[in-house]
């Protein structure tokens, strides 16, 4: 596949989902400047984690209004793979590609840390590869991870089993124990209706590479890139 | 031709004594100015021969001390003190560029905002030299976490941490907190920055080539942080509240975006010289990027971007706005400058030029307000040097007589007692708010290891990183504390499987004008100096901090140290946790414990006494060649240094450091089982796990090193248990450890 991570002022980690794709997976991958309208000929868009513009209105609020947003959109209402993490996530739903939004950790605290992600959803594009229920080990690291979405809202995404993570324990288990940030329904990660659009808190790009302690978060984009490949058949 | 006379800007105060002093100027300094300039400064010159002579910015009461330091030879490319940080080579064409700094007064009345910009500071002090910051790592010491107010500044402090560092992107990988009486009034923040860089894209802080351009790059220059440097250089008071608008304001964002338009000047020729505008802001940069040059300067301040309107030419020199930087262009060359920093939405602007006439000249208006030869106001060059008085504090006898103390004798009560102490309990609650993985090279995180293991990227290498400094022993011993501290921050390095290649020291002091205070401090560095000589860890750079008092006295000499080592293949480096059943654990280096400023004496009877153990630096020395060696050839599966708390408290961590997998230890002592060997605390020891099939080669490697090496136990099982003497569960260890922190802080765990 052909990937473009894209860059705003204050994308942090931009290089972690770049090195990732590169070498771990042997992706073609470039950068996507912010102010950037021609995407040229890409596959898959990743919006990386960071703080977009400095995120010190709400996060992702001003990365909507940038340039390159507008192609991500028009890319994304074609069918092409986009998948937003952690800051990613937040421009996704500013944008509108997703729905709800992400407030403030309960706790009102920065959390980074190794959590558990049970997959509820494996016939999705960025999952197909996992188990029914797999439970992946997967870091967070953010301050607005709480998920957020109006009662018909989330009963649209639960009928459409549009959660696609949720926080639990190691075995798999959804309680409000398992839950580090406050997330309506325990969830980290949804799709969108179509299921080319991704948005989720933890970071799989940091848990890709043995030598950093694990490689949960490869199953995630080794799905997208069978699927991919499926598809050009 | 007449020779221009700088003339006094609209409004400026006259010179009086009353000004010379609320400037910190002694009447010798101001003397000195007087002959120097050949007349009377005017206010301008004033303030910036203040701040550039201030404590701070000139370490004129440490120079000659830090001097004695071993500062050069094994890996080290520049000479301590020559750039912003230290540079040591690590092979293949790379550099490491690391120092730590103190923001203390700052943080002591805008914790937030103070702790922000400390680090804010020294991540500028490592990629202004084209280094892209790594790992950032931080040392805290605050009063009695009961205390309210220590609990509103831990919290704050930490947050400005989080707020900078998150944002800015670098990870927080490690660091230490302490808990005293002596840091009530005076919390002490310590920042420390680790970068990475091609040899030839090195920049320097120098200015050369007469005519070239003097660009002013990042964000607009305000009122913030006016005076900052001189209020370092004076002792906190009641008024010191009063201080705030000393306190700069951090914008991580605008850092973020100076770093990368910064790092894609490297290695381009249109660049001559750069340095970060720090403790006192344009004056410093300007002067000391031409002193290093043996050049002059002539910056035009109307050129300055301001973000307020009336500022003198006073306020814009002494300004300590962050996220601005000074350079040198190449003349024809700045539009490649200017491209770069627009392309990041960053200002850039000539504001001056590089002159042969060795003098720094401000004009304003048209006016000429500052005419000063610059080297005068460098460190190295005019700024004062002292030696100050030394006399041996009389606490020093009375507190190293031996005081009466209990024992332990219920094992298990006192191991679970000690774990939930708050210089002992799990730092969690503090490092899951930091971003401590983000650039993915983080290997070995918080709380998983004694130093923290980063990638080097695009190598197999890997550098372990850690800062320690135990107060306690420094204020019983200053001169073996100090070695002591340089010890365990190497040791801990050790444990990691790196080789420590060199130090950097952030040394809090109280005021150095009080005979006692300084000499702890030159007691200090006389340790200190020892054992980096003997460790062969030269010391690459750092910074002083005096006048850390309060109304209630002087906080502990703290000499703070950050060590960095190189391991060549990242995958063998360790952590702490018992990883496998069925390993041989093994207790290794010094038998020489004591209860002096351990954390059970302390427990105890409150504040340190007794005669620290013994020191063999040499002891020291091989005992981390047994722990480099042994873990790279795979021999050891995870070690641990034994500090606060001992051996027992040590075991319990290293049963619980994997949070997913604990697992505990059967132990088994040959000998007669002390207290004082359970519990008691000294220097060169650490606990190592060996795999059964190494043990044999493992030993053979001690004797061969001259390493004492004990056999006490077996990983294994759900808890640690000596026999029938005591057995602590896994479940009660986590407890402990885990809540004793947010416990004492009265915070509700997460």
């Amino acid at each position: 596949m052909r990937w473009g991570v894209v860059v705003f002022p204050g994308s942090n980690c931009d290089y972690d989902a770049f090195d990732t794709l590169g070498r771990i997976f042997e992706q073609e991958v470039r950068y996507i400047w912010h102010k950037d309208r021609d995407l040229k000929n890409i596959d898959g868009i990743i919006l990386p984690g960071g703080f977009s513009y400095g995120d010190y209105l709400r996060s992702g609020a001003i990365a909507r209004f940038s340039p390159v947003i507008e192609e991500v959109i028009r890319f994304a209402n074609k069918g092409g793979i986009v998948i937003g993490i952690c800051n990613g996530f937040q421009v996704l739903t500013e944008a509108g590609l997703l729905p709800g939004t992400l407030r403030e950790n309960v706790n009102l605290r920065f959390i980074c840390e190794d959590l558990y992600l049970r997959v509820e959803n494996n016939s999705t594009r960025f999952t197909h590869l996992c188990d029914e229920g797999q439970v992946l080990k997967i870091p967070v690291a953010h301050n607005e991870g709480n998920y957020f979405a109006p009662p018909n809202v989330l009963k649209e995404l639960e009928d459409h089993n549009r959660v696609v993570f949720r926080y639990s324990d190691r075995q798999g288990k959804v309680d409000e124990i398992s839950n580090p940030n406050g997330s309506l329904n325990n969830i980290a990660g949804i799709c969108n209706k179509a299921g080319n659009v991704l948005g989720m808190m933890p970071h799989p790009e940091r848990r890709c590479d043995p030598v950093i302690g694990g490689i949960d978060g490869q199953v995630i984009f080794k799905s997208v890139i069978t699927a991919a490949m499926e598809m050009a058949k | 031709m007449s020779v221009l006379k700088p003339v006094s800007y609209t409004n400026d105060p006259e010179i009086t004594s009353e000004i010379i002093e609320l400037h910190g100027l002694s009447e010798e300094e101001y003397n000195e100015i007087v002959s120097l300039l050949g007349r009377t400064p005017t206010f301008t010159e004033l303030g910036i021969y203040s701040v550039m002579w201030s404590e701070h910015a000139s370490y004129k009461n440490s120079i000659l001390q830090l001097k004695t330091l071993p500062r050069s030879g094994g890996r080290l490319l520049v000479s301590a003190g020559e750039e912003n940080a230290g540079l040591v080579d690590i092979g293949d064409g790379l550099a490491v560029a690391f120092k730590i700094e103190s923001h203390n007064h700052p943080s002591a009345v805008e914790p937030f905002q103070g702790a922000a910009t400390g680090v804010g500071g020294i991540l500028r002090d490592v990629f202004t030299m084209g280094a892209r910051p790594i790992a950032a790592l931080n040392s805290l010491r605050f009063g009695p976490p009961e205390n309210s107010r220590v609990r509103f500044l831990l919290d704050e402090v930490v947050r400005g941490i989080a707020h900078y560092g998150n944002c800015f992107g670098v990870p927080t990988v490690g660091g230490e907190i302490y808990f005293e009486e002596s840091y009530q009034g005076n919390p002490l923040v310590n920042a420390m920055a680790v970068g990475l860089v091609e040899h030839d894209k090195v920049m320097h802080a120098a200015a050369s080539g007469e005519g070239n351009p003097v660009i002013y790059v990042g964000a607009r220059t305000g009122r913030d942080g006016i005076h900052g440097a001189t209020f370092a250089s004076e002792e906190l008071s009641e008024e010191s509240e009063q201080r705030k608008s000393n306190v700069q304001v951090g914008d991580p964002f605008t850092e973020k975006l100076l770093l990368e338009a910064t790092l894609e000047l490297a290695g381009k020729e249109a660049l001559v010289g750069i340095q970060d505008m720090g403790a006192a802001g344009l004056t410093c940069s300007s002067c000391e990027m031409a002193a290093a040059g043996e050049v002059g300067m002539i910056l035009n301040l109307d050129k300055v971007p301001v973000r307020e309107t009336g500022m003198t030419p006073y306020e814009i020199m002494l300004s300590e706005s962050q996220e601005r930087m000074l350079l040198v262009a190449k003349r024809g060359h700045e539009d490649e400058i200017f491209e770069i920093f627009n392309r990041w939405d960053l200002e850039a602007v000539e504001v001056g030029v590089v002159t042969g006439d060795g003098r720094l000249k401000l004009q304003k208006d048209g006016k000429l307000l500052c005419d000063i030869p610059a080297h005068s106001l460098a460190l190295g060059g005019g700024a004062p040097v002292y030696k100050r008085e030394t006399v041996e504090p009389e606490y020093i006898v009375t507190s190293n007589a031996p005081t009466p103390l209990n024992e332990p004798t219920d094992f298990t009560a006192a191991t679970l007692q000690l774990l939930a102490r708050p210089n002992i309990a799990s730092r969690r609650h503090v490092f899951r708010q930091y971003d401590h993985m983000v650039r993915t090279n983080t290997r070995v995180l918080p709380g998983e290891g004694d130093a923290a293991v980063v990638r080097v990227p695009g190598t197999k290498k890997g550098l372990g990183i850690a800062t320690d400094c135990n107060a306690r022993f420094v204020y019983l011993n200053p001169r073996q504390g100090a070695a002591m501290a340089v010890a365990e921050a190497t040791r801990n390095v050790a444990c990691s499987g790196a080789t420590p290649i060199g130090i950097t020291n952030c040394l809090n002091f109280g005021n150095p004008y009080k005979p006692e205070v300084y000499w702890t401090f030159t007691e200090a560095i006389a340790g200190m100096g020892e054992a980096c000589r003997v460790l062969e860890t030269p010391v690459t750079g750092g910074n002083v901090s005096f006048y850390n008092e309060s109304p209630t006295g002087a906080v502990y000499p703290s000499p703070v140290i950050g060590a960095v080592g190189l391991i060549e293949d990242v995958e063998k480096s360790v952590g702490m946790a018992f990883k496998k059943e069925g390993q041989a654990i093994f207790l290794i280096g010094s038998d020489q414990v004591s209860w002096a400023a351990s954390e059970w004496q302390i427990m105890n009877n409150g504040k340190p006494s007794g005669r620290l153990p013994e020191l063999d630096l040499n002891l020291e020395k091989r005992l981390q060649q047994l722990l480099i060696q042994g873990i790279n050839k795979e021999m050891i599966q995870c070690a641990h240094d034994l500090a606060e708390g001992g051996l027992v408290v040590a075991l319990c961590e290293m049963a619980i450091a994997d949070r997913d997998n604990p697992m505990g230890a059967l132990l088994e002592f040959e000998e007669e089982i002390s207290p004082l060997h359970l519990f008691g605390e000294g220097p060169s020891r650490a606990v190592v796990a060996v795999d059964v099939n190494s043990i044999d080669e493992f030993e053979l490697l001690a004797e061969k090193l001259d390493v004492p090496c004990k056999w006490i136990g077996t990983t294994g099982g759900k808890g640690i248990g000596f026999r029938q003497i005591f057995s602590v569960s896994i479940e009660d260890i986590r407890a402990n450890h885990e809540n004793g922190l947010a416990a004492a802080l009265g915070i509700e765990t997460a």
